[in-house]
């Protein structure tokens, strides 16, 4: 919904309490959680009518889950062609093993240019490392161009936790957030602005072409890198993302290593559920590729920064590595009853709901509370995989970073085995218990039968009878845990007093 | 070491006890999915395209090749343009009747110059009827990416029925991924203010599509 790069919207970085604590803003926030619940609600009927206009849903989901799984489990030949097709049509790649590795890269590239500021059409990546912070550590100013992006900057704000990243401001008080602070930063707002959105938008419009105007560098993500020829896409909605990635002389693209996919026809399968995934449309308004660089035609120069941040890590995990497969929909919140409620503060990370609930512990490992607690951030109640266009299966791997947590056991941490020890007894073990109190005690988190039935066949056997059959299609149930996630639940509440609440306020 | 070494290794490393297949991966799945959805004639493929490009709020003409110079004069003329941006390679028999002053595509203008035109007139490389797309691939008669961005009133003319497909994926076999894309599916759109749909944001505001029929492909190529 968030205008620019369909999909997710992007949060900063990590906020430090764990799942429930963080949640409390959105719940005592009626107005908030109005807004939430209106626009969760809202695309979440849009999406459902965009998948039921193409029959073959079911078939292109299947293909987008193979196709990336395949390239995942060949991701290093893909990696070394990629590097190769990209520099052959004339960009250049760099590699970088961690955030602090990405930011030194990108800012030392922009400093090569001459320039100090930069226009940025919104990216997870770029948000997952900090990379606006590590440039402004620099002296090079980060101008993000995306509407609601700028309605924050401009406020002095912080993206509010939903769908949405400006929705708890208003009309009115966008008006006067542009009257009074647009002139601070460039172009004023214009004489007698009303509170009409079509005029707000205008406002926006002329206020930022100037800094596209002049934009010498643009810093992008991607949506997809096509390996055999080497090409970007990037999915949008508002047009800023054409601005940054052909206006400027320079574009840097960061982009995780998990965003390949072999083939240019590939894409007929992402270009068909991406967008109907996420902003419940056709297609978006605006879709771009480029390989390499064009004469005569966009940047001359053209940097890809391969990012890695955790993803080898996540990739050495059997169970764990279908995470990589996300495109970055956002499908999955707009259905999550737990998502609903808590907001996407709540998950301390620029990734939030149930995707943010698997990924961000994998990326950053569980040694954290708030990365310990985030597996425990669902009801497991299985909407989140209904809806997944590449069939994640959430609560598996849910069920299966509980496990990790509870029993410790061997991870991947920085391309190193590591043995985990278990949470029991630990504050990580403490923030776990009252995430999973938070979302699993409370009744709208459980309802409807359907979710309860796939909830439930969690701590089954892997054969399911009757209606269950169905999703042995595309699934392997997993075995029950060594110690069921409830026991393990009733173990803790019990050592606890059955109050969580009071635990959290420290 | 160097990061690429690095990232490479870790790689490596967590597919070490991954099942190692060597299948190609065009024979490694199916895709089962449809080339395209429903049954339809070219006039309906044709139809469908009008359709969703209108409901994705792009203004849709039709008309005759006899037609186009007059349908093209007369939208500049109802805008009230007083310049237009025009891709060197575009057929000049389109603007033959316009009274707008062309400002040709060149690489040096700035920004700033295409910032103060009004239009810009292009062709396409193919349109999508069953998403109501239009696919730019800055071909001769599209010119440099810019100039569909920059300017707030685009005029793109399709030829039908022979650049119009059903779906994405006839869509990507007809392009050249070499060529820089650019997928357009009516006016640019916010709803960041309030969930309000606002048209336009940093894009053309103003869309308008002209169908133009009958007329053979141009020896315009690539
Ligand atoms: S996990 Fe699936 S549904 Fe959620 S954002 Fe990723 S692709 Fe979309």
């Amino acid at each position: 919904m968030s205008g620019t790069f369909v999909g997710m919207p992007v949060f900063p970085p990590p906020a430090h309490p764990a799942f429930p604590q963080a949640a409390h803003e959105a719940v005592n926030n009626p107005t908030l959680r109005g807004n939430l619940r209106h626009a969760t609600h809202t695309i979440r009927a849009k999406r459902a009518k965009a998948v039921a206009e193409v029959s073959d849903w079911a078939e292109l989901r299947e293909a987008g889950k193979r196709i990336k799984d395949h390239t995942l489990l060949h991701l290093d030949r893909y990696l070394e062609q990629v590097e190769e097709s990209v520099t052959a049509a004339g960009g250049i790649v760099h590699w970088a093993a961690d955030a602090d590795e990405a930011n030194r890269i990108v800012a030392g590239l922009v400093k090569e240019t001459g320039e100090s500021e930069v226009v940025k059409v919104k990216s997870m990546a770029t948000q997952e490392i900090g990379l606006n912070e590590a440039l402004e550590a620099e002296g090079i100013r980060a101008y993000e161009t995306d509407l609601a992006e700028l309605i924050v900057q401009l406020g002095k704000d912080r993206p509010s936790h939903i769908l949405v990243p400006a929705i708890h401001r208003n009309r009115g008080e966008i008006r006067d957030i542009f009257t009074r602070e647009m002139s601070e930063w460039g172009r004023p707002a214009p004489e007698g602005l009303t509170d009409t959105p079509a005029e707000l938008a205008e406002a926006a419009r002329l206020h930022l072409r100037e800094k596209f105007l002049r934009a010498k560098v643009g810093i992008s993500g991607a949506n997809f890198v096509v390996a055999e020829t080497g090409t970007l896409v990037v999915v949008e909605s508002e047009g800023n993302g054409r601005m940054c990635l052909t206006l400027p002389e320079t574009l840097i693209s960061v982009v995780g290593i998990e965003k390949i996919v072999p083939t240019w026809r590939d894409l007929e399968v992402f270009l068909q559920t991406l967008p109907r995934s996420s902003t419940a449309e056709r297609m978006n308004p605006y879709t771009s590729t480029w390989t390499g660089t064009t004469d005569e035609d966009g940047p001359k120069t053209f940097h890809l920064v391969l990012l890695d941040n955790g993803r080898s890590d996540t990739l050495a995990d059997e169970v764990g590595r279908q995470a990589l497969r996300c495109i970055r929909c956002s499908a999955c919140l707009n259905v999550c009853p737990v998502y609903e409620r808590a907001g996407g503060h709540a998950y301390g990370s620029v990734y939030p709901g149930p995707i943010g609930a698997i990924l961000s512990p994998q990326l950053r490992g569980t040694a954290s509370e708030i990365d310990a607690s985030l597996p425990y951030a669902s009801s497991l109640c299985g909407a989140c995989y209904e809806v997944c266009p590449v069939a994640i299966d959430i609560p598996e791997v849910l069920v299966h970073l509980r496990e990790r947590v509870v029993q410790g056991g061997p991870v991947t941490r920085e391309g190193n085995k590591v043995v985990l020890k278990p949470a029991k007894g630990h504050a990580a073990e403490r923030a776990a218990m009252r995430a999973a109190r938070w979302a699993f005690a409370r009744p709208g988190a459980l309802r409807t039968g359907q979710r309860l039935a796939s909830r439930t066949r969690r701590f089954h056997p892997r054969t399911l009878p009757g209606p269950g059959g169905a999703w042995s299609d595309t699934r392997d149930l997993p075995p029950v845990p060594a110690e069921p996630f409830r026991d393990w639940w009733q173990r803790t509440q019990g050592q606890n007093g059955g109050n969580g609440d009071r635990g959290a306020a420290k | 070491m160097s990061s690429r070494e690095r990232i490479l290794g870790r790689v490596r490393r967590a597919l070490a006890a991954a099942p190692q297949d060597d299948m190609p991966f065009e024979q490694a799945f199916s895709r089962d999915y449809l080339r395209e959805h429903g049954e339809r004639g070219v006039e309906q493929t044709v139809d469908l395209l009008a359709e969703n490009l209108a409901d994705y709020r792009a203004i849709v003409h039709r008309c005759t090749a006899a037609d186009l110079a007059a349908t093209i004069a007369g939208m500049l003329a109802a805008r009230g343009s007083k310049t237009v941006v025009v891709p060197t390679g575009l057929d000049p028999g389109w603007l033959a009747e316009a009274e707008t002053e062309q400002v040709p595509d060149r690489a040096e203008s700035t920004p700033q110059e295409l910032d103060r035109v009004d239009s810009v007139v292009t062709a396409c490389a193919v349109a999508i009827a069953e998403t109501g797309t239009i696919v730019l691939d800055g071909g001769p008669d599209q010119g440099r990416r810019r100039i569909t961005l920059v300017p707030d009133h685009h005029i793109c003319v399709v030829r039908v029925p022979d650049q119009v497909v059903s779906s994405v994926p006839q869509a990507l076999e007809r392009l050249d991924p070499a060529r820089p894309l650019t997928w357009i599916s009516g006016p640019s759109a916010t709803s960041d203010i309030e969930l309000d749909r606002v048209e336009g944001v940093h894009g053309p505001r103003t869309l308008e599509v002209v169908l133009v029929d009958g007329q053979a492909s141009t020896e315009v190529t690539t």
